[in-house]
């Protein structure tokens, strides 16, 4: 059971991951901001300049 | 008499690893035996399936153990970047398995899926084979070693990288490959999907709904929950399959199915325009959240597809060997080898693969130990995916599966030519039963849907409704599996066509400063135009091309990405060779003497083969003998272009394997210097940790 319990959180952990759900907490902490729209927004900004330059796989 | 019995014990325990290795690597051989010996009888998937996983167990335990102990030295102690460069934003550590599936999520693409259909023509032991022996001595040693040497070099790209270690000229080459291979590989994506959507009302619905669908889950993830990804994602996710089942309805009404019919031209006219928007627009609208959807929906069909093949267990029809392995295919042309191992890029050994090995996932390593399972495992998985298209391929009658993926140039238009000359090569399949395969998946014909995604789409809806929901609800499960892949294609192509626009932008601000600013309007409406049109380019070539396109164009993708992949194993010679340890080198040099002598060999027939089918020249010569007209001059001009291209790849990538070849001889000889770049030793804050 302690290991299905371990399996789901290192999956969810991972999907948080791949959709940026973790990135978005860290930008949060870092910026010392609280969820919102407006920091959503400015998330995504930021991102942006990132993730537009990251090559997708063939 | 402790002594005796913990003794006793150790021998125990080791007799049982080994009994237990042993028993691997017999069930293996036993798995190999079977697929490769058994002719004229129809064996089960789960022999590959048994192959690939012994293959895989095996590999991962003893050689890429051998790889990081001997050659890498693999230091637990090192901090990496993620941990030294921490700063919550690029640089963060982060769990193994969380990075395994960032990087498995990153790497994996249409490529592995549509590759092993395409070379199933072969029939199913070539590319078995190739995938299995190419992903653990190749692919995956490649993803392995260039994450490791990122990490080593807090994060550096792959043209970084050749630029400090080989030099100039490796820098240069490296930066061309990838913007050739991006350029090539839109196009024959956009070709995929329009050969998957062309008169297929159905399947143009489903896909032009995911742009509302995407901009609802942009509005729901901005406005509504902020940063709630995956529960817009489960939410598109479901909206999509509401479009899949409307599809149906919009399909049979004699009314509005004609909006959604388009022909191959259209379509393709339709996705440039789309291309162009997709690259000039703001991303955080439309694009991000397709991104998103298409990812929740690739990661949940491979899982599926996995599912369905253990738990329905399909025959595989496809012999082990065709009569097309002397050359002759009508999928596309050329021998088994090299056209095989070109065919099937991504999922045995990817060029493209080190780009992500040398871009996000090194920024996310918590320690050098896990670069083991994070560039070799999930190169692993990318492997399995392209086992499992295989088996989606080989699942099909052989007479459907040539009905799909052969151009009407080659077996004629009218249904009855088309099962003559299949039936004809011993493959029998008749004109009755394919309108019925397409009545069944809600299709108005199957015949030429050329470029592997129907053929794919139609594997997959069989293993699907034969383990979930039966004949009766094979069309949706088509139609899924067609949504699955156009809409992982489309997002591909709107990823790369800004990757390729950015890489041009910084090219261009070296000559005049303001054409490299990403924010300025004109430069950034002149770069996507450019990049656009190069792919918008090949796409209308494949268009146009009455022997359907896949065949120049997936060959050229194979060949960049191929050609990629020797600068990336170049790149690692040259450091194994600079670290003192020549005598290792063969873990990289054997997989690059392996690629140079397919890519060089598949490049000259690609340009120089007398046959009209396989060489551009000798088929722009056949052009040029006919009747002269505007028609044949585009066509004699397109093939003269990709014969240039590949000529121009090969001759770029000559220049950097002697460089390098130049600076190993001068390092092991001493006449040379082994200047290594890497990052100073720092003790890592984890060492306490185990693994």
């Amino acid at each position: 059971m302690k290991r299905l319990a371990r399996f789901a959180t290192v999956l969810v952990s991972c999907l948080r991951e791949i959709f940026d759900e973790s990135a978005y907490l860290r930008f949060l902490r870092t910026h010392r901001m609280s969820s919102s729209p407006e920091a959503y927004a400015e998330f995504c900004e930021e991102r942006a300049a990132v993730s537009a330059r990251r090559p997708r796989c063939c | 008499m402790r002594r005796i019995t913990t003794w006793q014990g150790r021998l125990v325990s080791e007799l049982v690893r080994i009994l237990t290795w042993l028993g691997v690597v017999l069930l293996g051989a036993l798995a190999f035996a079977t697929i490769a010996l058994h002719r004229g009888e129809q064996i089960s998937a789960m022999w590959l399936v048994l192959a690939a996983v012994c293959t895989y167990v095996v590999g991962y335990r003893f050689y890429s153990k051998f790889v990081s102990a001997n050659v890498l030295g693999l230091n637990p102690q090192r901090a990496t970047p993620a941990e030294r460069l921490d700063n919550g934003r690029d640089f963060v550590p982060t769990n193994k398995w969380v990075v395994f599936g960032h990087h498995f999520a990153a790497i994996a693409g249409p490529g592995p899926l549509i590759g092993p259909v395409l070379a199933a023509q072969f029939g199913y032991l070539p590319g078995t084979l190739w995938i299995l022996a190419g992903a653990v001595f190749g692919g995956c040693v490649q993803d392995f070693v260039i994450l490791l040497f990122s990490v080593r070099r807090d994060g550096k790209s792959l043209t970084e990288m050749a630029r400090e270690e080989i030099g100039r000229v490796g820098g240069f080459v490296a930066y061309v490959a990838v913007l050739s291979i991006i350029v090539i590989l839109l196009g024959a994506g956009a070709l995929i999907v329009v050969n998957a959507l062309k008169s297929s009302p159905w399947g143009v619905f489903t896909i032009a709904m995911t742009i509302p669908i995407a901009v609802l889950m942009g509005f729901y993830v901005r406005r509504l929950r902020p940063g709630k990804v995956l529960e817009s994602s489960v939410l598109g996710f479901v909206l999509v399959i509401l479009a899949i089942l409307a599809g149906q309805w919009i399909s049979e009404n004699a009314t509005v199915a004609p909006w959604f019919t388009f022909t191959a031209p259209t379509l393709a006219i339709l996705i440039i325009v789309y291309g162009y928007a997709a690259s000039a627009l703001p991303v955080w609208l439309l694009l991000a959240p397709r991104d998103y959807l298409s990812t929740f929906v690739k990661l949940g069909t491979i899982g599926l597809l996995a599912i369905g093949i253990i738990l329905w267990r399909p025959t595989l029809h496809m012999p082990p060997l065709t009569r097309f392995v002397d050359g002759t295919g009508p999928v596309f042309s050329g021998r088994v080898f090299p056209f095989a191992f070109i065919t099937i890029a991504c999922g045995a050994i990817s060029g493209f693969h080190s780009l992500i090995s040398s871009g996000t996932t090194p920024k996310l390593i918590r320690r050098e130990t896990e670069t083991r399972m994070v560039g070799y495992g999930a190169m692993m998985a990318e492997s399995m995916v392209a086992i499992m298209a295989t088996i989606a391929a080989c699942v099909l009658q052989p007479g459907t599966y040539f009905a799909i993926n052969s151009p009407a140039g080659i077996v004629g238009k009218p249904a009855d030519a088309a099962v003559a000359t299949i039936s004809g090569w011993g493959f029998p399949v008749s004109a009755d039963s394919m309108h019925a395969l397409a009545q069944a998946v809600g299709e108005q014909t199957l015949f030429n849907r050329t470029g592997g995604a129907p053929a794919f789409a139609l594997g997959m809806a069989q293993i699907f409704s034969n383990s979930l929901g039966g004949q009766a609800v094979m069309a949706i499960w088509y139609h899924f599996a067609i949504m699955f892949e156009a809409l992982f294609i489309l997002t591909v192509l709107d990823a790369g066509t800004r990757v390729g626009r950015f890489m041009v932008q910084d090219a261009l601000g070296h000559i005049w400063k303001p054409l490299g600013r990403t924010s300025w309007y004109p430069s950034i409406l002149g770069t996507s135009a450019l990049i656009v049109g190069a792919w918008g380019y090949f796409l209308w070539q494949g268009v146009k091309d009455p022997l359907g396109g896949i065949n120049s164009l997936w060959p050229l993708f194979g060949i960049c990405n191929q050609l990629l992949a020797t600068v990336a194993l170049c790149v690692a010679t040259t450091i194994i060779v600079k670290t003192r340890k020549a005598r290792f080198a063969l873990v990289t040099l054997a997989p690059l003497a392996w690629l140079v002598a397919v890519t060089f060999t598949a490049s000259w027939h690609k340009m120089f083969d007398p046959n009209p089918r396989i060489g551009f020249l000798a088929h722009a010569r056949q052009l040029a003998a006919g009747v002269p007209s505007h028609e044949v001059y585009r066509l004699v001009f397109n093939d003269r272009l990709d014969a240039a291209v590949t000529g121009v790849l090969v001759l770029l990538v000559t220049l950097i394997l002697l460089e390098s070849v130049w600076l190993w001889g001068g390092v092991v000889s001493g006449s040379k210097q082994a200047v290594i770049r890497e990052a100073p030793f720092v003790m890592t804050r984890f060492a306490e940790e185990q693994g």
